[in-house]
């Protein structure tokens, strides 16, 4: 899918690492060394209990598909409907993504259907995590 | 603030609703303003405190000839009139003024006179959700629904006829966009905007302006027509991301908007008479019904199919069409405020046999927040 330079992710201080990784192949999430939350998006303390003592752990890339719609009011850049996607991490945080590799509908688009992250170059600094169904070969 | 110690007492729609390409977004405030207040007999020197949202209020204040003692200029979509609602009524009661004007318009279909916001790329939206394909509301606010369908069983016929039942109520109403009668197969066969929802189940875009003047219970009377007391008012926040909302089939910020209006009017779901839930897609009067908790989760879809929220209904929602059919110009609160107001004073087109308590719930941003109003046209 093809995406408007308008819309691409413009990195902060706070979650520069989370991009980074991206472009490393790695889907990096923040955990409080205190009360052992676990989250996303990036920030440098805890939402949980709001603690600065936090770590970056490396996701599995394991997710399910939570809920998503189909877009069919396109923009010029892209040809055909698309799903936007909430996923549910292994871990337990939320992201919006989008589901490749598969047909964009509502029978090949199963609500809970196990799915593997994989990383999509957009420009030379900026990857997006995006999910396809499961192939069991994720780290 | 003290149940019915702060009333409505003027309340208007702009002169124009639904298309207005002659009027720009700052007179349509303006409009709504002026009929706002001849509608109890003021004038804005009268006027010493100011609302709004879509326009400053320093705007507004120069624009009509006011000089506040107190303004509000709350922005969280929506839902800011009935925000503006519950803060004026605490300023009235803390004495900060005496008479206050919140004043809305909006040309979200014809965009004169105003521009379209500006996309911030480095917001956690802009970074963590707007990559994704996502254009605008209907590819957002849409998302948690399968979810809910899942979790529910919620059917498509059964999302489908929040859209039909609303019409009925539609075609009642000379003001509304549309008033010709549709199905449930009208709506499912209708174009797909996000799949699963279909452009009859999605709000309409259009133009327009509301106003509401307020002041304390005690000069009421002094108006033309008959007062609408606050009894009671909630509001919250959640996330402004869609994809972070804790809960995919229920709303915090409604529940907790919710739940904080009716324990301050001290009355229970039995005592409503009327109901407007923000409808800017068909999903929101469900997750409005459950999380003000007129029905159990789960329940609100086979409430509305079986005609409980229709004309006739034991619970009329959405009397003036909704943001489905009567008009949604890009933040529908204020009128449904008005719509609630009318049904107090006995002058809705669609008019509620012995309403007294009317139940006023809005959504900001994609379940971003919430405004919840109870309003009485007795004052206890």
């Amino acid at each position: 899918m093809s995406i408007n330079p308008k819309t691409l992710p413009r990195p902060t201080p706070e979650t520069r690492h989370f991009w980074e990784g991206v472009r490393r192949g790695e889907l990096l999430l923040q955990q409080c060394e205190g009360c052992t939350h676990v989250y996303f998006p990036p920030r440098p303390f805890c939402p949980g209990c709001a603690s600065r003592e936090i770590r970056v752990i490396r996701a599995s890339g394991r997710a399910t598909l939570y809920s998503y719609v189909i877009n069919h009011r396109l923009p010029k850049w892209i040809d055909a409907p698309y799903a936007i996607a909430v996923v549910e991490l292994e871990e337990g945080p939320r992201m919006m993504t989008n589901i490749v590799d598969t047909p964009q509908t509502p029978e090949a688009l199963v609500l809970d259907m196990p799915l593997e992250v994989v990383f999509e170059p957009v420009t030379a600094d900026i990857s997006l995590p995006k999910f396809r169904p499961a192939r069991g070969g994720v780290r | 603030m003290t149940p019915g110690s702060v009333a409505i007492v003027g309340a208007a729609e702009s002169s124009q609703l639904g298309l207005a390409p002659q009027v720009s977004q700052i007179q349509l405030h303006a409009d709504a303003a002026l009929n706002a207040l001849a509608d109890c007999g003021l004038g804005p020197g009268d006027i010493d405190g100011l609302a709004c949202a879509a326009e400053w209020p320093t705007e507004i204040a120069h624009y009509l000839g006011i000089t506040p003692t107190w303004v509000d200029g709350t922005m969280v979509g929506g839902c800011s009139f009935m925000l503006h609602v519950r803060h004026a009524a605490a300023a009235i009661a803390a004495g900060l003024c005496s008479t206050v004007l919140i004043t809305h318009g909006e040309s979200g279909r014809s965009w004169v006179g105003t521009q379209a916001m500006q996309i911030n790329q480095a917001s956690l939206a802009g970074q963590f959700e707007l990559p994704y394909g996502v254009l605008g509301a209907p590819t957002m606010f849409t998302i948690p629904a399968l979810r809910y369908m899942k979790e529910y069983g919620l059917s498509h016929e059964q999302l489908a006829n929040v859209a039909v039942v609303q019409r009925e109520w539609a075609a009642q109403n000379p003001r509304a966009t549309h008033r010709e009668p549709i199905t449930v197969e009208d709506v499912l066969n209708s174009r797909i905007i996000a799949w699963p929802f279909h452009v009859l189940e999605c709000c309409l875009v259009t133009d327009g302006g509301g106003a509401l003047v307020l002041t304390s219970a005690e000069r009421a009377q002094d108006f033309p027509a008959r007062p609408v007391y606050v009894l009671g008012t909630g509001e919250s926040v959640e996330t402004p991301m869609i994809s972070q909302m804790a809960d995919f089939t229920s709303s915090r910020a409604f529940r907790v908007s919710g739940a904080r209006a009716f324990a301050e009017a001290g009355i229970s779901h039995a005592d409503v008479d009327h109901l407007m839930l923000y409808d800017a897609f068909a999903h929101l009067p469900i997750y409005g019904l459950e999380d003000l908790g007129f029905v159990a989760r789960g329940e609100a879809g086979a409430f509305i199919w079986e005609r409980h929220t229709a004309p006739g209904g034991k619970l009329p929602v959405n009397t003036n069409g909704g943001g489905l059919s009567y008009m949604h110009s890009g933040m529908y609160g204020m009128y449904a405020l008005q719509e609630s107001v009318r049904q107090l004073r006995g002058t809705a087109p669609a008019q509620v046999p012995g309403a007294e308590i009317s139940v006023c719930h809005g959504v900001g941003g994609m379940f971003g927040a919430s405004g919840t109003v109870i309003l009485a046209n007795q004052r206890s």
